[in-house]
């Protein structure tokens, strides 16, 4: 089973994350999945009968204001990075939370390196799916390299200066 | 100026150890060049022609002797005993070994130095005045807000992968030395009617291969809500610029693609959510951070006569009337340190001078020097009674070159000597203007004159706003030399246009020459350079630089 980084330790990984291609009669009742947000928008109702917990995934050009409607149904968002140096979705994520106050899962996937999971935390992701040929007991450490922080984010919304 | 409490420190600290971490997995192998590149780049570490370069941050241009000396050291230890100050007012060091980085960045982080953000797609060093705290014109110290928006910007969560680099600049005096309608954001301070502090907000200027004036997007944006605003922005941009291709993502193709106005709709949407939240300045914060830039302990001084010194000293007079500006406190002067001798490339510094002007800084200035846009080094605060002994020490130690805001005061990037994206040689071309130039009457008499060279579109050097900027192009493998007139800088900032057809290397003197020729033939009486251009227009220029006998 993969393994993920999911509130600061590393645990098995209950989801199945479904391709942009997949059908909806391919969907296993009983499986919880995390569909491409094209499939979530035309078979939304169908998707919720499931037995199986359904979740969404977003590309980095898919707008988390899309979402906005569904959020309290979504137990889990993933958020798409095809390449570790496309930002978009560390604005996403921060929408979700701060704007939305969404509390679920907030996932990353794709391109995900240790070197960006401190900021990624920052800003609202709370589950990590480390790229697979990278060693995720190293990328965990990370997740403590820096001890302060200047701005408010989403972990700790006041920045230093109302804190020093 | 700012003096880092525990949690800067600790931030810095934390910095070093994770860069070390980095280069070593890299070094391992555990980390790939794709990889590493921005890890690298965030940290001012770039590959160039012949070896790593390093960037090292100097916050809005200001510098500690302290600091100076340790970047001497670092000069003389992992490097060939020279520095470059860049025109982001950033130090460069263009040979340290790659293995050492970790090293020279934990020494640095000793005296309160980085190098976070130098480079890469996030946040860069907030520029500004080099006489900030000193202009007799200022309307603000602008450098509490820029040392603000250090703090909001270092290790930015949500804006490590901006689409390309942004760069900030702050102005806060009634003439604009910081450039800021060239920046991704401009800050201007200023009142409002009831005397309140605000930021007039310009965004979406730069130079590069398109090169546009800033918009000016907001009149007034009271100072409590200059950060959040700022997070609106760049939110805006990280969101929407575009990634498809390098040489559109900067944010002046957003703001013109969306137009001004729509582009500021969406900010002001964006910002909604954040106004007012946790984000929002205090007057405590702005407080605190101020009271690091308060006036040093000015002694009670009148202002001097220098009549009789300049009689008796001409070189001094002539130094003096170029490369001394008037102070707010009387009996006070600014001086600019010019790192523009002929044979010296433009902004390069050596170990000794480094540490020399240490010594300067701490006989003469408090022990604080700037860095300035320009590429030359500022002590702001001499005792003007102490002046004419100040310029001696200088004159020994190749500061004194007597050439600031004049056409051998020229601007330079490093060019293809150094940089792997140049297209031409910079350095070369800028000593042999010099050396054409090299008559001082001559020089004073044409007078006031910016002079840019980029060895690239990408434009370091500012050439679109140099009153005459020249521009290294690559001609099927040839390096030639494309001339523009009519740049400016300040609250009518201007961008040059191009001369016409490009020159050969060796030309170029003469070129410079025949315009220069030709402005003073027509000038009007206490006429500028750029007056004259802005008077007659390109036309009569062009015929006279490529008219077939002159």
């Amino acid at each position: 089973m993969q393994k993920i980084i999911k509130d600061a330790q590393i645990v098995n990984d209950n989801w199945h994350l479904l391709a942009n291609d997949i059908s909806l009669e391919n969907i296993a009742n009983c499986d919880d999945v995390i569909v491409p947000f094209a499939l979530w928008q035309e078979h939304k109702q169908l998707l919720q009968k499931r037995d199986g917990q359904t979740a969404v995934w977003l590309d980095s050009s898919q707008e988390i204001e899309e979402l906005a409607d569904d959020l309290t149904t979504l137990p889990l968002i993933a958020l798409e990075f095809p390449a570790f140096t496309d930002g978009r979705h560390y604005s996403s994520a921060r929408i979700l939370r701060d704007r939305y106050r969404y509390k679920g899962e907030i996932r990353a996937i794709g391109d995900v390196l240790k070197d960006q999971l401190f900021a990624m935390h920052r800003c609202g992701f709370n589950a990590f799916v480390v790229r697979a040929d990278k060693d995720i007991e190293n990328a965990l450490l990370s997740l403590n390299d820096f001890t302060e922080t200047y701005q408010g984010a989403t972990d700790q919304p006041l920045p230093l200066f109302k804190r020093r | 100026m700012y003096i880092y409490d525990e949690y800067d420190q600790k931030i810095v600290d934390e910095r070093v150890k994770q860069f070390r971490d980095q280069t070593n997995r890299y070094l391992a192998g555990d980390l790939t060049e794709d990889e590493y590149r921005p890890l690298r780049l965030q940290n001012g570490v770039y590959i160039q022609r012949y070896a790593p370069m390093l960037r090292i941050a100097v916050p809005y241009g200001l510098l500690s002797s302290k600091q100076l000396r340790k970047l001497a050291s670092i000069a003389r230890n992992y490097d060939k005993g020279y520095a470059h100050v860049s025109t982001r007012q950033n130090f460069q060091f263009n040979w340290p070994e790659l293995e050492d980085i970790p090293d020279i960045l934990a020494e640095l982080a000793t005296v309160q130095m980085h190098a976070i953000q130098t480079s890469g797609n996030c946040i860069r060093n907030t520029t500004t005045d080099q006489f900030a705290g000193v202009a007799k014109d200022e309307v603000i110290d602008p450098r509490a807000w820029c040392e603000i928006i250090r703090q909001w910007s270092t290790f930015h969560p949500e804006f490590h992968h901006l689409p390309r680099k942004f760069k900030i600049a702050v102005n806060g005096a009634q003439q604009d030395r910081a450039v800021i309608e060239v920046h991704d954001i401009g800050l201007e301070a200023i009142r409002n009617s009831q005397g309140e502090l605000g930021f007039k907000v310009y965004v979406g200027g730069g130079l590069g291969r398109t090169p546009i004036i800033g918009s000016l997007i907001n009149e007034f944006l009271p100072w409590p809500h200059l950060l959040t605003y700022l997070d609106a922005i760049v939110r805006v941009y990280n969101r929407y610029g575009r990634r498809d291709n390098k040489y559109k993502a900067r944010i002046k193709i957003l703001v013109k693609a969306l137009t001004p106005e729509i582009f500021a709709e969406k900010v002001a949407a964006e910002w909604a959510n954040a106004k007012d939240g946790p984000m929002t300045l205090t007057e405590a914060e702005v407080k605190r951070i101020s009271s690091h830039f308060i006036a040093p302990a000015y002694k009670q001084l009148t202002d001097i006569d220098f009549n009789e010194i300049d009689q008796q000293h001409p070189g001094f007079a002539r130094w003096r009337q170029q490369n001394t500006r008037p102070h707010k406190q009387t009996g006070y002067i600014a001086v600019t340190l010019s790192l523009k001798a002929t044979a010296t490339p433009p902004g390069d510094i050596s170990d000794k001078q480094l540490d020399a002007a240490a010594d300067l800084a701490d006989q003469y200035s408090f022990g604080e020097a700037r860095t300035t846009h320009q590429q030359n080094i500022v002590l702001a605060d001499v005792e003007q009674n102490k002046l004419f002994e100040l310029w001696q020490q200088m004159r020994e130690l190749g500061f004194a070159t007597p050439n600031i805001g004049m056409l051998t005061n020229i601007i330079s990037c490093p060019g293809g000597d150094f940089c792997s994206l140049a297209n031409a040689k910079s350095i070369p071309v800028a000593e042999a203007i010099q050396r054409r130039f090299d008559n001082l009457d001559y020089l004073f008499d044409i007078g006031e004159l910016d002079l840019n060279i980029s060895g690239c579109m990408n434009a370091c050097s500012h050439h679109h706003i140099g009153h005459i900027g020249i521009l290294g192009v690559d001609k099927k493998g040839q390096e030639f030399y494309q001339i523009s007139l009519g740049g400016n800088t300040g609250y009518n900032t201007a961008l040059g246009s191009v001369l016409g057809p490009s020159f050969a290397q060796e030309e170029i003197p003469d070129v410079i020459e025949k315009i220069i020729q030709f402005y003073l033939k027509q000038r009007h009486a206490d006429e500028r350079f750029i007056d004259t251009y802005q008077r007659l227009g390109m036309e009569p220029f062009k015929e006279h630089v490529y008219a077939k006998n002159n």
